[in-house]
């Protein structure tokens, strides 16, 4: 077997695996849930893994931790001011890219 | 939103995580080619996996592991998918909740490969049920987006300075930010589901022994927990559930 092909098969394997990991909920849980500890949970499930994901990650998302604080701290500031998705992260890239330009 | 939910509605939403997507896939494609990865390897990832953690985490398996590739190899690449992609089974779960009447077998096999963190946050931040059409819209362009992000980063990435590169890579989490913070804004409830799941996070990350932990478990069991106190001591009535 070619190197790359081997790559392919890898790259595919990774791809089922994912797409089942989405696809067997979909399938299996079609019905209302009416349980409401389980309804409570899912509703505040996404926002805490989103929650989780980005803090602390974010503070080491570019070269140094200064410029990093700042582009965090200009997304929470628009976010705050219910700017929409691509305007908040728009604003805080180029707040980073600014802090570099300064430190470096 | 609080227009109905139709397939140009889905492409209209689906488009700021484009370009988020766009930055960062940019990213993966210039970082993972850089590494030794072929740039048509990448693309074909992206284009199959739609996910940001796995393919970072795939990718350098596939890397290391490109001298020699058994059977070890294929079960490392699995337990690692199952390990970090986990939390879209939870999303699934939810999203499945929220779906109207009208999906048919068919619509579920097809959408289920577009559910991601962001598109899964905006799919169901919708007050109303989701519509099959506007969920495809919302794929749509986050799929291009990605594919097409990482086709650039890899091909052009040596062109970019690694100023912009490193200045892209945040786009995504302040996407996070834009997500939550008017959620709890809204809902304090949800402030402090996000507060707590925060807290654990930082404590996964920065407290020896406990960060051992690999990353995409540490997600889940904060996210678990944050949400479990949540629902016990601030329980959703079902229809609130429903209209939020």
């Amino acid at each position: 077997m070619s190197k790359e092909l081997c790559m392919v098969l890898l790259v595919l394997t990774m791809a089922i695996i994912t797409y089942l990991i989405r696809l067997l909920p979909m399938l299996v849980f079609r019905k209302k849930i009416k349980n409401q500890f389980i309804n409570s949970l899912l509703y505040y499930l996404p926002y805490a893994v989103l929650s989780a994901m980005t803090f602390p990650f974010i503070l080491y998302s570019s070269g140094h931790l200064v410029s990093a604080i700042i582009g965090t701290a200009v997304a929470l500031t628009a976010s705050f001011c219910k700017r929409s998705l691509v305007t908040v992260a728009i604003l805080a890239c180029l707040a980073v890219l600014g802090a570099e330009l300064v430190i470096v | 939103m609080t227009n109905a939910l139709t397939y140009k509605k889905g492409i209209k939403d689906g488009l700021p995580i484009c370009f988020g997507y766009f930055a960062v896939s940019f990213a993966f494609g210039v970082s993972v080619v850089g590494q030794g990865l072929p740039a048509l390897i990448a693309v074909l990832m992206s284009a199959t996996n739609l996910t940001s953690a796995g393919q970072f985490a795939g990718a350098k398996v596939i890397i290391e592991a490109s001298v020699l590739v058994g059977f070890g190899t294929f079960l490392q690449i699995i337990l690692t998918q199952l390990v970090i992609n986990a939390r879209y089974f939870l999303m699934s779960i939810t999203l499945a909740q929220k779906l109207d009447s009208k999906w048919t077998l068919l619509d579920r096999l097809l959408c289920s490969f577009g559910i991601t963190d962001e598109i899964f946050a905006v799919a169901v931040s919708n007050k109303s049920p989701v519509n099959r059409k506007y969920m495809f819209g919302l794929i749509l362009t986050p799929f291009i987006g990605w594919t097409l992000g990482t086709l650039c980063g890899a091909y052009a990435g040596d062109i970019l300075p690694d100023i912009i590169t490193e200045s892209l890579t945040i786009a995504l989490y302040a996407m996070f930010i834009a997500i939550i913070i008017p959620a709890g804004i809204q809902d304090k409830r949800v402030f402090v589901v996000i507060a707590i799941s925060v807290a654990l996070s930082c404590a996964f990350y920065f407290i020896p022994f406990l960060n051992g932990v690999a990353e995409g478990i540490a997600y889940i069991i904060c996210a678990l927990v944050a949400s479990v106190i949540g629902a016990i001591f601030f329980p959703v009535k079902q229809k609130e559930a429903l209209d939020e």
